[in-house]
């Protein structure tokens, strides 16, 4: 950067500005659109409803009403269990802003039974370090009359007590 | 140069808001119904660009989300343009002209319902000078239209009659927002919105997605009868900064027409991207062009303005009339920014 | 499938940015602090308000800073009937494009007449209203005003 040649009256102002605040607040009305309007809706009545793909089976959740392999709507609607596998997880040990959860805690990648791609969400009742890979866990549900339209309504995941899925089952999912 | 060539085109119904669908269940049934019409299967492109921005919806990184409507699986050659996809196109066709890809898919989408695109668009300017203003894109157009009608180069009555004649001819157009039987004096019986503009002077607020297919050389031939050949792409940008800009006259878009060669022959049809009606006048007069020209027969951007997607929409509807043989040499134009800071010219032709 | 019963949800983004102005910027936000406005000499000479780093025709740093009148003409304007969120006030309006004295090309800021269009028109003369207080901001300069308002 050149010098810059300041009029008289600027040369000899005490801290000169060197950065400026600009915030800005944007306000949307987020639209879920159908497909993740029909999931959650569902959840509300504590039920999990994927969708499948007519071209390649695959079953989607949450569905987001297009499979991505194929680019075909994905319509017909697969009800599906509570429980799944656990293919992947971390421990989460730092605190960052808008946080809600005691540390440590596990965010895990867990794939539902019948279904094609993992869903995230919480694993807890278990110590962080014995989470694992293949693990099996069940949703825990909030009370019914806590029951919304939302991923919340499911507490979090806990292990069911089942033994360990075979990696072939969840293998191509990790 | 390879002669590329729009194959395809297809649009939504577009509204003041799409509610039922999100961003990718909206844009889908556009993307498969342009692959229809050209005649292919999605295997066969070879590359994707697109043209959208986050802002609209507040969501970093959105086109991520929309792929789905291409199936990127296994992975697929894709660019993505935070800018109008008429621009899509263009990247698309340096990369044919490079004979990277023979055939491409083109799409835009713009969900602006979510937000509120006046407050939005103010994000796009100087962050120290004028962002804290809230310079909102009307505001500044009805200074540029203020400036127009003070030099003499627009008058009240011509803008009015662009936006009657738009509604009137947006009435053969299904895929328009708005449209009726208007005349001139009906725009200038209405009161001022923006001053010196009034509603009809100004595009509406639009949910809207729209995509098409380029194809090259013989494989255009082979897929349609009457492919839209790209005679000639240019597009040219001026400061951002408003003050040291003529706001009267369009000079990037003069240059941009001159470069794709828009005086070389006779234009049967022009779609011009002025989402204010003093801006489809200075842009004619940029262009150069002439009473034989047919202007914005769907109605234009003042009848339907999809954010990111209503220039395309310019390129598609172009391409569209040469290809069923309505027109034989057409001028499709597409702007960005504020005060049509930046903008995009391409020539049309059948062969 | 029936329709569904469709969900939406209040998002609101916010951006708690702060920018870092370099010395040209800076130069015109210390000037704002402390009441009054510079610019810059571009290449060809000419005046330009607010500053730029570069010169708009041949991109060559420009260095010049030079101090112009918290007054000038009004080049060009818009009359903003309802104000958005966030608009410099709260009551009609223009956004004007105003030629400082001592500058060749005018800045955007907004005009004050009480709310009356008919106190508009172009080549109008206007003062800059200060803000009380000042951080170096664009909104240091509160709005225009017709000359001789107050
Ligand atoms: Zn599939």
């Amino acid at each position: 950067m050149s010098d810059i040649v300041l009029p008289d009256r600027l040369r000899d102002v005490a801290e000169p500005v060197r950065r400026i605040r600009t915030p800005a607040r944007l306000d949307y009305v987020f639209m879920a659109g159908k497909a993740t309007s029909r999931f959650l809706n569902a959840v509300a009545e504590k039920r999990l409803v994927g969708q499948r793909c007519p071209v390649c089976r695959k079953v989607y959740v949450p569905p987001r009403g297009v499979c991505p392999t194929d680019g075909v709507p994905t319509e017909e609607e697969i009800e599906l269990p509570h429980v799944g596998t656990v293919t992947s997880f971390c421990v989460v040990n730092v605190q960052f802003y808008g946080q809600v959860m005691e540390l440590p805690y596990v965010s895990a990648l867990i794939l539902l039974d019948g279904t094609d791609i993992p869903l995230m969400h919480l694993i807890q009742e278990v110590p962080a370090d014995q989470v694992h890979m293949g693990m099996r866990v069940e949703a825990v549900w909030v009370p019914d009359e806590e029951l919304g339209p939302t991923l919340e309504s499911i507490k979090y995941f806990r292990p069911n007590g089942e033994p360990d899925a075979d990696y072939e089952t969840y293998k191509d999912n990790v | 140069m390879r002669d590329i060539a729009i194959i395809s085109f297809a649009q939504t119904h577009h509204a003041r808001a799409i509610e039922q669908e999100n961003e990718v269940e909206m844009l889908q049934p556009v993307v498969v119904d342009a692959i229809a019409k050209a005649g292919i299967t999605k295997d066969r492109i070879d590359f994707v660009c697109s043209g959208s921005a986050d802002y609209l919806a507040g969501m970093a990184f959105s086109f991520v989300l929309t792929l789905d409507a291409v199936g990127p699986w296994p992975p697929i050659s894709e660019s993505h343009v935070d800018m109008d996809a008429a621009w899509a196109v263009y990247e698309a066709w340096v990369k044919m002209q490079m004979g990277k890809a023979d055939i491409a898919l083109i799409y835009g989408y713009g969900k602006s319902s979510p937000g509120n695109i006046r407050r939005a668009l103010t994000r796009q300017l100087d962050p120290y000078t004028l962002q804290p203003l809230w310079a909102d894109p009307v505001s500044l157009a009805a200074i540029q239209a203020r400036s127009a009608l003070d030099t003499g180069t627009v008058t009240t009555e011509a803008m009015a009659e662009v936006a009657a004649r738009s509604w009137r001819s947006a009435q053969d157009n299904p895929y328009a927002q708005l449209k009726g039987d208007l005349a001139a004096a009906d725009v200038l019986a209405t009161e001022p919105f923006v001053d010196p503009l009034r509603r009809h002077d100004c595009a509406p607020i639009t949910d809207g997605a729209a995509a098409v297919v380029l194809a090259a050389g013989d494989v255009a031939r082979e897929l349609c009868e009457r492919p839209a050949w790209i005679r000639g792409i240019d597009h040219r940008i001026e400061p951002h900064m408003l003050g040291v800009r003529d706001l009267t006259t369009s000079a990037s878009t003069a240059i941009a027409a001159a470069k794709a060669g828009v005086g070389d022959g006779p234009i049967d049809v022009a779609e011009l991207h002025a989402p204010f009606s003093h801006q489809e006048l200075i842009l004619a007069a940029a262009l150069g062009l002439g009473d034989d020209t047919a202007i914005n027969p769907s109605g234009g951007a003042l009848c339907a303005n999809p954010v990111m997607t209503a220039g395309l929409v310019r390129m598609g509807e172009v391409a569209q009339r040469v290809i069923d043989g309505t027109a034989d040499r057409g001028v499709a134009h597409a702007t960005s920014g504020a005060c049509l800071q930046q903008n995009l010219v391409c020539v049309l032709e059948g062969e | 499938m029936a329709e569904p019963e469709l969900l939406v949800a209040p998002n609101v983004i916010e951006y708690p940015f702060s920018r870092t102005t370099g010395p040209m910027i800076g130069a015109f936000m210390t000037a704002l602090r402390e009441g009054f406005i510079v610019g810059c000499t571009a290449a060809d000479g000419r005046v330009i308000v607010p500053p730029v780093e570069y010169d708009p025709d041949t991109a060559e740093a420009l260095t010049e800073v030079v101090e112009v009148g918290d007054a000038g003409v009004v080049a060009s304007w818009s009359w903003v009937r309802e104000p958005l969120d966030g608009h410099p006030l709260d009551r009609p309006f223009a956004f004007a494009l105003i030629t400082l004295d001592g500058a060749d090309v005018p800045m955007l800021h907004a005009v004050d007449t009480g709310g009356d269009v008919a106190a508009m028109a172009t080549g109008m003369r206007v003062r800059a209203r200060w803000a009380d207080e000042r951080e170096g901001s664009i909104l240091d300069i509160a709005c225009f005003e017709p000359e001789g308002a107050r």
